[in-house]
């Protein structure tokens, strides 16, 4: 589905990712985490061209990212990011269409289309008119994510998209996302720094650290038979941390 | 997408509300119509009304275009056929247009204008010469009756015109001339001359033979006792073309030769000047006197005047305007997608903001000649720089989640910059363009320096004639306009920027 190649990319002299050779698995939910600065991010903006590699090559579908097609290629992924990026100056309706109606898709199509979509994400009807100033953080991201998925795409990436949101929010919009993911059958990349996030829901994680792969797998492997001492230290400082708040009553 | 075609259909809207009106184009030579032309002084002015009331009698369209400006702005008009007609003196002619061709007297004149396609009239009747003055009781008590007298009082001061400070017959042959001791000596405006007299911080200064205020502020000409001032008889030059397209106003301005006497434009000058009567009124009295000419050019009234020069300034501000609109807003995207090509572009408008708006006018004269295209040319060059900066900064502060996201859709550059780039820059936008119009509105009231009409045009006769009631005519609609339009883009902002982008986020 997505394999990098020998992908390597530098900031001025600093590496962000080093000769990384991954693939992403149809039909799978992939979570990238690892601390502040590894390279998450940096690996979904390559995936969807936004950035280019150093040295190596991304492809997707078989076909390599790159600029002659990377337009074509994206109306199959589905992107959302940590803020939304959601235009302020579209209603809900107006985002999540925006695409389609660039595209020449019927009035009724885009209709039906949108209509399935609130279903899905139970999204209120009467929230399609209003701007993302006028819907609350966890409806603009369920709006973020139906604009996502408005053309079908093959892919999702997702840069913590939950991470803005309070905790009773984020809790459920955990449970919508997984059910759609399954509803969907679709090839999920998510990026969160939370472990208990990344063991909902991830069927693999990428565990990174300075733009390597420390350690790919379950969960179960990763705390099992951990490949480097450091997947052990990040995997007890989370639960330490989970610790620490639950104290009470544990 | 809604944005581009509203921004279009407000300047149409703009477009539309402007008469077409075209008195401020340049169209000297269309049928019927004669352009005569006249310098920033009131002589000049009422010689260029006399014109426009024989051009009128003889069943033509008479253009005056008043206060154009100085000796070099009125004779390159002239060649370029931007006007046909405006009044001269020989002395200007041999000492200054053609100086240094050694062309004097009469016949040298007329063969030196022929080779320019121009030719003039005889001379009509009075000498406006350079001359010196002072204050009657001052020279009086000095006992200073000739220019060779002033040798002896080498601490008096002298105020004099900047023109006469470096002109060829001027302060520094003068000086050599008479053998002048004096060293205190300063350039100023002439008006301003004459208050200096009055306040006593000078007591000397150079003066025009039919000024109105020799009278006025009892000044004593000192006699020219070595003959140094040339002659400066005035006539009225004009294109050689006019004797063909319209001989009888030729024959009809050569009536007025040798028929207007020293005592008779001094006169008209301090009528017009210290008794406010206008120009037009003051040589329609003369003709009629002479040559019991019925004027029949009704004068122009106020009202008319007022909408008149609302046209013009209409038209100055909605093309020159327009055309920012169209040019800058490209240019500020670009200097927002290209980083290296943006900063020659920011610097570039950003240098033509620096000069000075008079200058920028004037340097466009030997290129576009006088009256609108010039004044347009300047004010569109000055309008680009609020709205290529404000487009440049609108897109910049786009926040880099909303643009990475119009990215990571797949919509090419174009369809990002419609849809996405451009709506959401609006309201900075159209903040540019509300800066652009309001400098637009009162830098355009220097357009009347140029032949370009506009509210600017009864503030120079104001200046002129030092009439606060006239520049306040200018002044007043200038500012009213001004404010008028900045009410209309704030209720343009209602339908031109989108509704998401005027709310308040919820917390
Ligand atoms: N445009 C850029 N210019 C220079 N350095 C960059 C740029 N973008 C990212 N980096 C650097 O590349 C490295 C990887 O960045 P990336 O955004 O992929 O991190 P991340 O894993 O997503 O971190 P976080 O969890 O904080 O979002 C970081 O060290 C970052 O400072
Ligand atoms: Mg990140």
């Amino acid at each position: 589905m997505i394999q990098f190649k020998n992908v390597a990319k530098k900031y001025d002299q600093q590496y962000a990712l080093h000769s990384l050779d991954i693939a992403f698995e149809p039909g799978r939910t992939t979570v990238l985490i690892g601390p502040s600065g590894c390279g998450k991010s940096t690996i979904l903006r390559m995936i969807i061209g936004l950035i280019q590699p150093e040295s190596g090559a991304v492809f997707f579908e078989g076909t390599r990212v790159a600029s002659e097609v990377v337009l074509s290629l994206r109306r199959k992924m589905g992107y959302v990011i940590q803020e939304g990026g959601l235009f302020p100056n579209l209603t809900a309706r107006g985002n999540m269409a925006l695409m389609a109606r660039y595209l020449g898709w019927a009035h009724d199509r885009i209709e039906t289309r949108i209509g399935e979509l609130t279903e899905l994400t139970q999204f209120p009807v009467d929230g399609l008119d209003r701007f993302p100033a006028q819907l609350s953080g966890g409806q603009r991201q369920r709006v973020s994510l139906m604009r996502a998925l408005m053309l079908d795409p093959d892919v999702l990436l997702l840069d913590e998209p939950l991470g803005a949101l309070d905790p009773m929010i984020r809790a459920d919009l955990q449970v919508d996302l997984k059910r759609i993911f399954r509803t969907l059958q679709k090839t999920v990349v998510l990026v969160t720094h939370d472990m208990g996030e990344a063991a909902f829901f991830g069927d693999v994680i990428f565990l990174l650290r300075n733009g390597r792969v420390v350690q790919q797998g379950s969960l179960d492997a990763l705390v099992k038979t951990p490949a480097d001492p450091f997947v052990t230290r990040f995997i007890n400082a989370q639960r330490s941390h989970l610790e620490s708040v639950q104290g009470g009553d544990a | 997408m809604r944005t581009a075609s509203h921004i279009a259909a407000l300047t149409l809207l703009f477009l539309a509300t402007t008469p077409g009106v075209h008195a401020a184009s340049r169209e000297a030579s269309s049928a019927g119509e004669i352009v005569v032309g006249s310098k920033t002084f009131t002589e000049s002015v009422i010689l260029g009304e006399m014109a426009s009331h024989i051009i009128s009698n003889a069943g033509l369209r008479p253009i005056h275009r008043r206060e154009l400006g100085g000796t070099r702005v009125l004779w390159s008009a002239l060649i370029r056929g931007d006007i046909d007609i405006y009044p001269e003196y020989t002395g200007t002619i041999s000492e200054e247009i053609l100086a240094g061709e050694g062309v004097h007297g009469e016949a040298a004149i007329r063969k030196a204008l022929a080779r320019q396609g121009l030719r003039m009239t005889r001379p009509l009747g009075f000498n406006n010469t350079y001359a010196i003055g002072m204050q009657e009781q001052v020279a009086e008590d000095l006992n200073i009756r000739t220019i060779s007298d002033l040798r002896g009082h080498p601490d008096l001061k002298f105020g004099f015109s900047s023109e006469f400070m470096d002109r060829g017959d001027g302060w520094p042959s003068l000086r050599k001339r008479y053998a002048l001791p004096q060293q205190e000596v300063k350039g100023m405006a002439h008006d301003l001359a004459y208050r200096g007299l009055e306040s006593g911080s000078i007591q000397v200064i150079d003066l025009y033979a039919t000024d109105a205020e020799i009278q006025y502020y009892r000044l004593r000409v000192l006699d020219d006792d070595r003959r140094h001032f040339p002659a400066y008889h005035a006539l009225i030059l004009y294109r050689a073309e006019l004797e063909h397209r319209a001989p009888e106003v030729v024959t009809a301005l050569q009536r007025l030769e040798g028929r207007i006497s020293d005592k008779a434009m001094a006169a008209m000058n301090a009528r017009a000047k210290i008794d406010r009567v206008p120009e037009s009124d003051v040589a329609a009295v003369f003709l009629g006197d002479v040559f019991s000419f019925t004027g029949d050019r009704q004068a122009e009234t106020s009202v008319n005047r007022f909408l008149r020069n609302t046209a013009d300034h209409l038209y100055l501000v909605a093309l020159s305007l327009t055309a920012a609109i169209l040019l800058a807003i490209p240019l500020g995207v670009a200097a927002a997608k290209l980083p290296r090509a943006g900063q020659a572009i920011l610097g570039a408008v950003g240098i033509i903001q620096t000069i000075p708006s008079l200058a920028l006018l004037v340097f466009m004269i030997p290129l576009l000649g006088i009256g609108g295209p010039p004044a347009i040319m300047a004010l569109f060059l000055y309008s680009l720089l609020p709205i290529v900066r404000n487009t440049y900064t609108g897109i910049h502060a786009i926040p880099l989640h909303i643009r990475e996201s119009a990215e990571a859709l797949g919509l090419p550059p174009a369809a990002k910059l419609r849809l996405v780039e451009l709506p959401m820059a609006s309201r900075t936008i159209l903040a540019g363009i509300k800066t652009s119009a309001v400098i637009n509105i009162g830098t355009a009231t220097l357009g009347a320096l140029i032949g370009a009409g506009g509210y600017g045009q009864p503030i120079l006769t104001g200046i002129r004639l030092d009439d606060i009631g006239l520049i306040l005519q200018g002044a007043v609609p200038a500012a009213g306009l001004a404010l008028l339009v900045q009410g209309g883009f704030e209720l343009a902002e209602r339908f031109l920027v989108p509704k998401g982008l005027r709310l308040k986020p919820l917390v």
